[in-house]
């Protein structure tokens, strides 16, 4: 097991370079720091001068990936690979073009995030697997044809509509919470409420169909079969049987996204106000500050992989068949 | 629990179904049509019959465990005097484990993977008796060891995968018997496991129902089984119960001509083939082959699976070695090894007296002309996507062969013809024929190149046993014909009297016993074929 | 007239022939006919596909595009012709310039005056601030009082006439198929509703505003109409990149194992470790400024606008093929345990031969049902990366542009819903009916699915 887990971080080496090379082709080598300069200054101001002055500012003065005006190690070390890509490794992520140090942003950022995300996860699956659940046991008859028609126009719908939806019915409408907002101090819940539920309705269509899916494939296997020869009621068997074996995909499947949990929701967060990680990365977007995009992509790519680790520990938690070696 | 309950007289009848018909829900065609028969005390009562011939939807309708596409339409279940289809489902819950209980073919899989087999037997204690905690523990070891569960205690909290085949199904047995139930249901209980296992288990079963006084309804496709454990036999075809006697009369004295040839397909275990012709075609010299098991930090190999382990054989031309052993013993690694499928730890082949073991893959061409393969699973080894003439002509077109189109498909029909199918078979595609078409089809696919040697890697254990002795014959036949060799791969010792020249015994993947048929299975030397032996069924005792 | 080729009409035609040839192929073999005969036997499929049809259809009319020659000023005789610089496609006739009649800005359904009040003159010459009459809505009307009755009236004109050409299309049709066995009157039932909706649409606008106006005072029916054939060509043109690079690699990963495979699993697990959204962001806005730098490369706007949906449709390609390369490889692997593989490699069948008889043949249907399920997935993606600002051009109609734009109306006193509603129902029906749709197809073609029904 702990051999296992260190070769699993030891994979995670070659995985994160190559995201890291990935994107400094992206930023660097498809767009040279000239073209960035250039459109950051915007077409009226461009003169060499101007860019120069720019890339020195933000230290893009350098070489790419070998700098021969230095000697020793710097001609490495000294060069925008180096600073840009390599430092992330140490968790360095520098200064965001605007100036501000993206490691304290991130940090104080990841809570609001995570305050909206992990409840709307667990609320999510609680909900998710009740709804299936209620929906299994009337397997075979109209309400069940007509459950998953509704699960599939839920699906159907935007989830840009879901958000301004809530926001016009529950808050304007309403005017039960807050349409948009986040104080850290006092009632955090008032504005957390209807992102969640937001969040969790928007994803009932997707997620009830699916673990509904799950159940009715475990309920077609043999032990489903004994388990009735045993004498066991529906119910029994739904909830002793089909249950504990679903809940193994179940848990698989989810947990992979627990540790992105803490880059929170790219649209309910801006929507919604909510000074998290997922309206960082939109600003970001939308100011082309590709500082912050590069660090974010290092930290998602991060927490992907150690939700992948995750995920074959949970199997071995949740699945006695199963052994890692 | 522990009072001692109230015996059923031997003989007396505890469970009476009768003229049981059930439908196909959407279309109402019938799939078992007016089946009466009844259980008795202390009598296994056998029911035969070929895969699709009703006999595990009589027993589920019995249960009232149909699938929802089954629908029972007529008929009654007697059980103590109360008609089963009569009563609500809640009190059916009652019955089930109770009165009537059931066991399954394949136990891997209708055991609850992920709840310890100690629980498993519990929750059948706990819904039908009063038993708890120290107890209802006790009492599941009880059963464990009545069952012949070794280390009982232990193997309470093991989980289903952590025992072997023979222990699950033991398992299952338990939980069937945990209630004391009067009838027991076993629906091919023993298919699934190897035959040595499936001679312990199948004792186990005759045993209880004489010590407790069960009745069961034994369903089997296999007429060994039936010849060693039930008392009665009834036998199904298409949904109809066609014959039904007692064990001695029917052996001897069937009444339907589909009764007959069921008992055919027994062995006969007096008459064997003459050793043909001595000339070698296929040398194997301690041919090896190793599977790396990895572990660790950086995943070294650190050992071995040794799959093949130091095989020597020699197949003359025109002869049928059959190669006999359980899952697991190597003997279709051996098989893909010859084919060079798989790769070789040490060794030679020799093919005509030449090495063939590691050469390249067009070096390998001209040889693959003369060694062709034949697959276990008909349905598998045919490329759905193709009609049955492009998947024959396949193997001439690669390997250069009939190069004109008329002349490729004049063969094709040539070849069909030989293998008692159409030409107008050519263009249908492989989802429209039965397994043993398919697997003619798959004889006229590895013909169709003029090999020499043929590997049959158990071609017959996908099909039913009437089916079975068809494509058996049609194998000799062919030998005859066109001098063809056989290795033929297979866990089944009882048919290999009327195919077989020389016999090899393989375990753990290495080759225990050979020599030609009539040795090994008159007087056989090793315990291991012993043992094999032991378990295959005869006409006479 | 002058036609105009835009890269993304050509890859479409393209598409659609290609599609035709792969199903021209397909239909010798009998289990697929037996499957797609499964998806068209129930009713629910007939009406999903001919919804999803009609989009197709609006599509396509929407991607011939041309330039209108201008006619010569007045008095002066030139040999040369000059052409609009607006592009114009058959669609836009056919809609009978519904997108060509403006207000000044907001107005609502039906409605016949402005959305907000303006400073205007009075009969008597005053400054009066009120609501000014439409330019393009109820003109023909004496008196705004008539509007329903007037409404009313053509309504039925245009049912009228609706019925009239459903009958003209569907009677053929009806002629050809009465006797097959699958449920076509669900088809003609849907085909007729939407022929008739369409002329009302059409006959409608020449009258009123349906849908009301946006902020810029552009028709929202017109724009709502628009929006079609960017869905369906960037659900349909992003899938088309997707598919060679992940069947491709996945099929080599699956068969030939070893290094190939372990190269392909880092590709993919490299690729879906970076948070899809922000590469895609990265990625279109790299493009953006490429675009910026490079104003000379594109004749005409839409050309620029063209150039960069391509590339958005490039983008979301390459970066979302992990999953299918995924399930390919899986399914490989299986495939080439088979003793029909097997087999073929006794017959000393090559790799190429294996691979392109064998293999391939046998995940298609991961590929159809990746096709149909990625579809609407994109089509709703479409619209949350243009509201993230990394979507088509805001030039280039779309629905996410449509929900961009009106992302705060509701909030205003009083709210204006007719912008939102538009986009919602063009998308949400599409989305649907795709999403219906891919649902039966996975049904008939997954060997999971298909294999529990038989044994049951």
């Amino acid at each position: 097991m702990f051999a296992y887990i260190v070769r699993r971080l030891l994979y995670a080496i070659p995985i994160l370079i190559g995201v890291n090379l990935l994107t400094f082709t992206l930023f660097f080598v498809v767009n040279s720091p000239d073209d960035m300069a250039a459109s950051q200054l915007g077409d009226k101001y461009v003169t060499p001068e101007a860019i120069e002055n720019w890339k020195q500012k933000n230290g893009y003065d350098k070489p790419l990936f070998l700098n021969p005006d230095v000697a020793g190690l710097a001609r490495l070390t000294d060069t925008i690979f180096f600073d840009k890509s390599v430092r992330l490794f140490a968790f360095d992520f520098g200064r965001s073009e605007s100036g501000r140090d993206i490691t304290t942003d991130v940090a104080s950022r990841m809570w609001p995030s995570l305050a909206v995300a992990l409840p709307t996860f667990l609320v999510g699956i609680g909900v998710n697997i009740c709804v299936a659940l209620m929906v299994v046991m009337f397997h075979g008859t109209r309400l069940d044809r007509g459950a998953v028609f509704l699960f599939v126009a839920l699906m159907s719908i935007s989830y840009l509509f879901y958000i301004i939806g809530g926001q016009f019915l529950v808050a304007k409408t309403w005017r039960l919470v807050p349409i948009s907002g986040f104080h850290a101090e006092g009632q955090v819940w008032k504005f957390l409420i209807l992102p969640v539920l937001v969040g969790v309705v928007a994803g009932i269509g997707a997620g009830a169909r699916w673990y509904r899916t799950l159940f009715l494939e475990e309920a077609n296997q043999d032990y489903v079969r004994t388990a009735r020869a045993k004498g066991c009621s529906e119910l029994t068997i739904l909830f002793r049987h089909i249950l504990p074996n679903a809940l193994i995909p179940i848990l698989t499947g989810v947990v992979v996204l627990i540790p992105s949990l803490f880059m929170g929701s790219l649209l309910i967060e801006s929507f919604f106000g909510i000074p998290g990680l997922g309206s960082y990365m939109l600003d970001a977007i939308n100011s082309q500050d590709f500082a912050i995009v590069r660090s974010m992509v290092f930290i998602g790519s991060i927490l992907y992989i150690l939700g992948l680790l995750l995920t074959d520990i949970s199997y071995t938690w949740a699945d006695p068949r199963v052994r890692l070696s | 629990m522990n009072a001692p309950k109230q015996q059923q007289t031997a003989g007396s009848i505890c469970m009476r179904v009768s003229d049981l018909t059930v439908v196909l829900a959407e279309s109402g065609e019938p799939i078992v049509k007016g089946v009466s028969f009844e259980l008795r005390a202390g009598h296994i009562f056998a029911l035969v019959g070929e895969s699709g011939s009703g006999k595990s939807v009589t027993s589920l309708a019995a249960m009232r465990l149909l699938p929802d596409a089954l629908k029972i339409s007529a008929g009654s279940v007697d059980v103590e005097g109360a008609d089963l289809f009569a009563l609500s489902e809640a009190r059916m819950q009652e019955i089930r484990g109770r009165k009537v209980a059931m066991i399954f073919q394949n136990a891997m899989s209708a055991l609850n993977p992920v709840q310890t087999v100690g629980n498993q037997v519990a929750e059948t204690l706990k819904l039908h008796t009063p038993l708890r905690g120290a107890a209802l523990r006790n009492r599941v070891i009880q059963l464990f060891t009545e069952v012949g569960i070794p280390d009982p205690d232990q193997r309470f909290g093991f989980f289903p995968h952590q025992l072997s085949g023979g222990q699950q199904q033991r398992v299952m047995i338990a939980m069937a018997l945990a209630c004391e139930p009067d009838v027991l249901i076993a629906d091919e209980p023993t298919t699934a496991l190897d035959v040595t296992i499936q001679l312990q288990v199948l004792n186990l079963i005759r045993e209880l129902t004489r010590t407790r006084q069960l009745a069961v309804l034994l369903i089997t496709h296999d007429m060994g089984v039936v010849r060693n454990t039930a008392d009665e036999v009834a036998v199904m075809y298409r949904g109809e119960l066609i014959e039904r006697a007692s064990v001695d009369q029917f052996f001897h004295d069937p009444q339907q001509a589909y009764s007959r040839k069921l008992i055919d397909a027994l062995p006969d275990l007096e008459h064997f083939r003459a050793a043909a012709a001595e000339e070698p075609l296929l040398v194997l010299k301690d041919v090896k082959v190793h599977f790396p098991i990895r572990k660790g930090l950086l995943q070294r190999t650190v050992d071995y699976t040794r799959a093949v382990d130091g095989v020597s054989l020699a197949i003359g031309r025109g002869e049928t070695f059959a190669l006999v052993g359980e899952s697991g013993s190597g003997k279709s690694t051996l098989g893909r090894a010859i084919l060079n499928l798989e790769e070789i730890a040490g060794g030679e082949i020799l093919f005509r007296g030449e090495p063939i073991q590691g050469i390249g893959r067009s070096a390998m061409l001209p040889y693959r002309k003369q060694i062709q393969v034949i697959f276990q699973n008909p349905f598998s080894s045919m490329n759905p996507r193709m009609t049955v003439g492009d998947i024959i002509a396949e193997g001439m077109i690669s390997l250069g062969l009939a190069l004109t189109e008329d002349a490729r498909n004049a063969r094709i029909h040539e070849l069909l013809a030989r293998v008692q199918l159409g030409a107008e078979h050519a263009r249908r595609y492989p989802h429209e024929f039965s397994g043993g078409q398919l697997q003619r089809i798959a004889i006229a696919r590895a013909l169709a190149v003029d090999p020499e040697l043929i590997i049959c890697d158990e071609p017959t254990s996908a099909l039913d046993v009437s089916i079975r002795a068809e494509v058996l014959e049609l194998l000799a036949e062919l030998q005859r014909e066109f001098g063809v060799s056989y290795l033929f791969i297979t866990h089944d010792l009882s048919i290999v009297p009327t195919l077989a020249h020389k016999v090899g015994v393989m375990q753990l993947g290495k080759l225990m016993e050979q020599g030609t048929a009539e040795q090994i299975l008159t007087a056989p030397q090793h315990p291991y074929t012993q043992a094999l032996l032991a378990a295959v069924p005869r006409l006479e005792d | 007239m002058k036609p105009v080729v835009l890269w993304s009409d050509a890859l479409i035609y393209l598409l659609v022939i290609a599609l035709a040839f792969f199903f021209y192929r397909l239909r010798k073999d009998p289990q697929t006919r037996e499957r797609w005969a499964e998806v068209f036997s129930s009713r629910l499929g007939m009406v999903a596909f001919t919804v999803i049809a009609a989009y197709i259809m609006v599509a396509l009319l929407d991607s011939l595009h041309f330039r209108r020659a201008l006619e010569n000023p007045e008095g002066v005789a030139v040999e040369e012709v000059f052409y609009d610089n607006k592009v114009t496609s058959v669609f836009d006739l056919l809609t009978g310039g519904m997108g060509e009649r403006f207000e000044r800005t907001y107005s609502a359904p039906f409605a016949l005056i402005s959305f907000e009040k303006e400073n205007l003159k009075d009969a008597a010459g005053k400054d009066i601030r009120d609501y000014p009459p439409l330019r393009h809505a109820g003109q023909h009307l004496a008196d705004p009082s008539q509007r329903g009755a007037d409404v009313l009236g053509k309504t039925f004109t245009a049912l009228f006439w609706g019925l009239l050409l459903s009958a003209l299309l569907i009677g053929p049709q009806w002629l050809l198929l009465r006797r097959s066995r699958y449920p076509w009157h669900a088809s003609w039932l849907t085909q007729g509703s939407i022929i008739c909706s369409g002329v009302w649409m059409v006959s409608l606008s020449r009258y009123y505003h349906i849908l009301g106006t946006d902020l810029g005072g552009t028709d929202v029916l017109y724009q709502s109409l628009k929006g079609i054939r960017t869905g369906v060509l960037l659900g349909t043109l992003a899938t088309l990149i997707m598919l060679p690079i992940a069947v491709t690699l996945g099929v080599m990963a699956g068969y030939f194992k070893g290094w190939v495979d372990d190269v392909v699993q880092y590709l993919y697990t490299t690729l879906s470790s970076i948070p899809g959204i922000l590469l895609i962001a990265a990625s279109v806005l790299l493009f953006q400024v490429y675009i910026d730098l490079n104003p000379d490369f594109f004749a005409v706007g839409m050309e620029k606008a063209d150039a960069k949906f391509i590339a958005l449709c490039f983008i979301l390609g390459v970066t979302s093929w992990s999953t299918l390369c995924r399930l390919i490889r899986a399914e490989t692997l299986k495939i080439s345990q088979l003793g029909y593989v097997q087999a073929a490699h006794a017959f000393g069948v090559s790799h190429t031969r294996i691979l392109a008889r064998h293999v391939l043949p046998n995940v298609v249907h991961i590929i159809l049902i990746t096709f149909v399920l990625e579809f609407s997935a994109l089509v709703l993606a479409e619209a949350v990366l243009s509201y993230i600002g990394v979507g088509v051009d805001p030039s280039m109609g779309s629905w996410g542009n449509m929900i961009n734009g009106a992302r705060s109306e509701l909030s205003r006193e009083p709210a204006v819903w007719w912008t939102l509603t538009g986009a919602f129902f063009f998308m949400f029906a599409l989305v649907l009916a795709a999403n219906l749709f891919s649902d039966l197809v996975r049904d008939a073609f997954d060997p999971r699915t298909s294999l529990r029904r038989v044994e049951a």
